[in-house]
């Protein structure tokens, strides 16, 4: 039995499917959709408020909105409660760019007690290096390709 | 002593003892349905140290001076130290218990491990090459998370067939003749692998090992699921205890109606459904152990139990070998104890 | 900006985590898979020129998502190409998306450094 054939994989596979308890796609989503809707929607009224007092340009605002609300992120990861507030909200919470500073905080407090230089320094991008990675990649070609096609 | 059929080793009726046996919590375990049969319960899984591992080392440690002191042999009185935990390099075994300064023979099968050390440890007995033998293992999890998965406070959903690593220690004294608890048969696991690749499928990786590993046992011995009272695998956790029990029938192994009701699961039996986080069930090198030095073992002595056979099951992967592909190939080694005087 | 604005941000951003999790439960990947994903989608929608109309009308619910990290990062490229011709792709990139990055490096090494994690 151990080392299984093909199609004793495939029956094994049919087998844990079935009895596997499917994800609750509906719930999930519906869940980060009202969190992932709520979470820009305070972006947004950040971004009303750094326009009416902040004399940011609308197009401006955008900037210091996304630094507010990766502080906030930064807080509520530093305190312990982003983790299960994820649980709940899925992709309402790690889609929105409070997730990507919630990766890296968690790997920085996580490594820190490897010290401050390989730990906290060598691993903060563990998680977020493949979206800065593959986002500088795409915006690269995508660019060039787009200069290319403009000055044909 | 004798070989038994292709991968059990009899040590004797009454030639293995377990002479005592401790357990050290964690919160949420002890927090837990088992939580009085537990030894030393933890409210705080950093136990006051700087850093997850070394928490894990100093759980580790404390189980095995209380299982000295319960056992009433000196540390200087054991001959040899055989354990495990889930670390690279095995380094809250190494490290934890390395001012016991004894032989030490760490182990590894993953979340096996604790049979695997009994075996030796059983051996070592039953050969005459040691008298009085620890065998233990560790588990975190927050050591285990942020080894093979995430850091601990990254938010990642994780799916109703996921498992969570139990914190905690235990460890027991073996020694010649008789005890409270007697080792009778240790069975050597081979690895089954059907495929399976999600780090979030332990259960199902699992289980077939366990199939294999107690239909060898009970062919090697000659008897069946009958002779009995309780089969429990270490971690498969609900759903993958669900998965076996359907193997079993499946292989022949057991009719349903005995499958149901005498095959049980570690993981299964530590937390409590409603506990934050538990998804399907406890996992770790220390599950099986916790539940049972901790629980099964007192059931034994109040003689609800007379005969166990724990069937611990290890998922062997690594951080590299998971992201390169690989499957997830598993192992189960099978303990069987008898309750003595 | 309009008050409208305020219902398309809660709708868009909405849709896009929602499309998000829907990746996350249906397939294999990863959140981080996902989050590649996401990130070259919206870098592959501003080169299309989709994503600015996006942003125009739905406001934060664009600018929010991890998306706009990668129309961010491509507007960089073209705004410094248009000025310093082809070199100005590489040496473009990160203008825009500094606040983001520079924040979530920041922030991060703070937390790391007064937070112990909890488990």
């Amino acid at each position: 039995m151990p080392i299984a054939t093909r199609e004793e994989q495939a029956r094994y596979q049919a087998l844990v499917h079935r009895l596997t308890p499917g994800r609750p796609i509906v719930r999930n989503t519906l869940r980060a959709f009202v969190v992932g809707g709520l979470i820009c929607e305070l972006g947004q009224v950040i971004q009303a408020l750094f326009v009416r007092y902040g004399g940011f340009k609308p197009a401006e605002a955008g900037n210091p909105t996304v630094a507010v609300l990766i502080l906030l992120s930064a807080i509520f990861t530093a305190i312990g409660v982003y983790d299960r507030f994820a649980q709940w909200a899925g992709a309402g919470s790690a889609v929105p760019v409070t997730g990507f500073s919630n990766t890296m905080t968690s790997a920085a407090m996580e490594h820190r007690s490897e010290g401050f230089v390989a730990g906290i320094g060598g691993n903060m991008f563990k998680i977020s290096g493949p979206v800065i990675v593959y986002g500088v990649v795409s915006a690269f070609f995508i660019a060039l390709i787009r200069y290319v096609v403009e000055h044909l | 002593m004798a070989r038994l059929g292709r991968s059990t080793w009899a040590l004797g009726e009454r030639q293995v003892a377990v002479i005592a046996a401790s357990t050290v919590a964690g919160s949420l375990e002890s927090q837990g349905p088992l939580s009085d049969a537990f030894d030393v319960r933890l409210s705080d899984d950093r136990a006051g140290e700087d850093s997850w591992e070394r928490a894990e080392q100093v759980m580790f440690h404390r189980a095995a001076e209380l299982a000295c002191e319960k056992a009433s042999v000196k540390p200087e009185a054991l001959d040899l130290v055989v354990g495990a935990d889930l670390n690279a390099q095995l380094t809250s075994f190494y490290m934890g218990l390395r001012h016991l300064a004894r032989p030490m023979l760490g182990v590894y099968s993953a979340c096996a491990s604790i049979c695997e050390a009994l075996a030796v440890a059983g051996l070592a007995v039953a050969t005459g090459f040691a008298d009085k033998v620890l065998a233990g293992t560790s588990s975190h999890t927050s050591t285990a998370e942020r080894q093979f998965r995430y850091p601990t406070e990254y938010g990642v959903q994780r799916p109703p067939s996921a498992q969570r690593t139990v914190t905690g220690a235990g460890a027991a004294i073996l020694g010649r003749g008789r005890g409270k608890w007697q080792i009778t048969h240790a069975t050597i696991g081979e690895i089954a692998d059907f495929g399976v690749r999600s780090p979030w499928e332990m259960g199902a990786a699992m289980a077939p090992a366990a199939c294999d590993t107690i239909r060898q046992h009970l062919a090697d011995t000659g008897r069946s699921l009958n002779d009995y009272d309780l089969v429990v695998t270490g971690d498969l956790g609900r759903v993958g205890l669900d998965i076996l029990r359907h193997l079993l029938v499946e292989e022949g192994v057991a009719p349903a109606s005995l499958v149901s009701v005498r095959v049980s699961d570690c993981g299964a039996m530590i937390y409590a459904e409603d506990q934050p986080e538990v998804f399907s069930g406890g996992s770790g090198a220390a599950c099986s152990t916790l539940v049972t030095f901790g629980h099964l073992f007192r059931e034994m002595e109040r003689g609800r139990v007379n005969r166990l056979l724990l069937c611990a099951t290890g998922a062997l992967l690594s951080q590299v070998s998971a992201q390169q592909g690989e499957t997830i190939p598993s192992i189960s080694h099978a303990i069987a104890f008898e309750r003595g005087d | 900006m309009s008050a409208w604005t305020f219902l398309w941000a809660f709708l868009v951003g909405g849709a896009i985590c929602a499309i998000g999790q829907l990746i996350m439960d249906a397939t294999k990947l990863t959140p981080g898979h996902v989050m590649s994903v996401l990130v070259v989608a919206g870098a592959v929608a501003d080169g299309l020129g989709l994503y600015d109309p996006l942003i125009k009308f739905a406001g934060a619910g664009a600018t929010v998502p991890i998306t706009s990290f990668g129309n961010a990062l491509v507007h960089g490229a073209m705004h410094e190409a248009k000025l310093h011709g082809l070199i100005g792709v590489i040496t473009g990139i990160f203008e825009v998306t500094s606040a983001g990055i520079s924040a979530a490096i920041v922030f991060a090494f703070l937390a790391a450094v007064f937070a112990k994690p909890k488990g």
